[in-house]
């Protein structure tokens, strides 16, 4: 056969890629139930690493449930739309921040470890090459950082890629939010050697500086929304509907 | 057995291993090798990941390889690469979910990676499946073992662990001794690629240039 022919060349290159199409839908679809038990596997371990919690060899699915005591679902007025867990675990971050501040629906999940009670807020933030996220544990007081959680898309390995390592997430532990006034001051995330005035900071990393002002950034962005829910001790989770 | 191995079908595995070796002597898919080298582990998985796609890439361009119009054969071959690039990637998702996290944009990058274009172009085009498939085990694995030399020393020098684990002691970072930071940047892993490529020509003669 003449495989130089423009027919057979547009018949060729139309049924090639129809079979291709179809293959990679079947594949996809195959194995899409699969990959969605493993994104929300994944994010519970993500929950579950911020509360300092060493996963491996456990159960995180049961150890999730048996943790993560409740979950609520805030407006940036810090009014409870859903006392829920299931809802405040089903929110995209991601979606809720492309939102105006108003409209927003903020998850927060309540964890009791040794029956003290521990609320995560989500993050999400910009790094250098892609997107960055966490969660950020902080103490009843709703104040003191109790436990940080970072993590990115494409971040370089071995520089800004070392936010999603224990020992920068460490360095959150016991950073207060807060200033001495109870108003909202977020963490700094500075250059080694750097302070920064009035509020709590932490060493970013050598050669990560894009990334790791991202981290700066995506504290102050998405706590800030938690603002009002933070300063006001008496919402718990527990009753308010 | 003896068919599936004869004298020719051992050269076209062993050659890409040392003296044709696709990034030392070929030098293609230097790209990836300098985004993926940092740590050891990414640089074993991506090794692996190049060394499944452009083996079952050459079969499938093998065996297509007389029906394929020739005007659009980098098309065709372009097309191949991709659906597997993404079906490895899938894959990855659903059972290795965990490395598919880390490696993240690299797998997809498997795409832009001479050395599948080179095989599929100057090989599969013209062989039998059969010698298709080792060809790209051969230049899959040659490509592997540069990754993970260039990756031994960046990870070893430039964070003192190998495959996440300390290997240089505390002791010593006390002494006085510091990380390279210049290891964990690109231009290193082309400086350390010219030096394997270096050792590499002093050992094989007859890869000089006269």
């Amino acid at each position: 056969m003449d495989t130089n022919k423009n027919s057979y060349t547009i018949i060729y290159a139309t049924i090639m890629v129809v079979i291709v199409a179809l293959m990679l839908a079947f594949v996809s679809g195959a194995l899409k139930d699969k990959q969605t038990t493993n994104v929300k596997l994944d994010k519970k371990k993500q929950i579950l690493t911020s509360l300092n919690i060493n996963l491996a060899g456990q159960d995180a699915e049961a150890l999730y449930d048996k943790i993560i005591t409740g979950g609520l679902v805030i407006n940036s007025k810090a009014e409870v739309l859903s006392n829920s867990k299931e809802k405040a675990f089903e929110i995209d971050i991601n979606k809720e921040l492309a939102k105006p501040l108003e409209k927003r629906e903020l998850p927060v999940y309540i964890a009791s470890i040794d029956g003290k009670t521990k609320y995560i807020v989500s993050l999400r933030g910009a790094g250098l090459w892609g997107p960055i996220w966490g969660y950020l544990a902080l103490n009843d007081d709703k104040n003191t950082v109790y436990g940080a959680f970072f993590s990115h898309a494409s971040e370089t390995p071995g520089l800004g890629a070392e936010i999603a390592q224990k020992g920068f997430q460490s360095e959150f532990i016991g950073k207060k939010i807060m200033n001495s006034e109870n108003k909202f001051v977020s963490i700094a995330v500075v250059k080694n050697g750097q302070t920064a005035e009035g509020m709590d900071y932490v060493d970013g990393i050598s050669g990560g500086t894009i990334t790791s002002k991202g981290v700066d950034a995506m504290l102050m962005n998405c706590i800030g929304q938690y603002e009002t829910f933070l300063q006001q001790p008496s919402i718990t989770g527990g009753v308010q509907k | 057995m003896s068919k599936l191995f004869s004298a020719k079908t051992k050269e076209v595995f062993l050659g890409p291993l040392s003296k044709n070796n696709p990034i030392g002597v070929q030098v293609l898919g230097i790209c990836s090798a300098l985004a993926v080298t940092a740590k050891l582990e990414p640089a074993i998985v991506m090794g692996l990941s190049v060394t499944i796609i452009v083996a079952f890439s050459n079969v499938i361009i093998s065996l297509l390889r007389n029906t394929i119009p020739n005007r659009i054969r980098i098309i065709v071959q372009l097309v191949v690469v991709a659906a597997l690039v993404t079906v490895v990637s899938e894959f990855l998702k659903a059972f290795a979910y965990d490395v598919s996290v880390q490696l993240s944009v690299y797998i997809g990058l498997i795409i832009t990676n001479c050395i599948l274009m080179g095989r599929l172009e100057a090989f599969a085009m013209s062989n039998k499946p059969w010698e298709s498939f080792v060809d790209g085990l051969g230049n899959g694995f040659g490509y592997a073992v540069v990754l993970i030399i260039v990756a031994f020393f960046r990870e070893l020098l430039g964070s003192g662990t190998l495959y996440g684990i300390r290997i240089i002691p505390q002791a010593v970072y006390d002494a006085g001794y510091m990380n390279n930071g210049l290891m964990l940047m690109p231009p290193m892993a082309l400086i350390i690629l010219a030096c394997v490529i270096w050792i590499h020509r002093a050992k094989n003669k007859d890869l000089q240039e006269k």
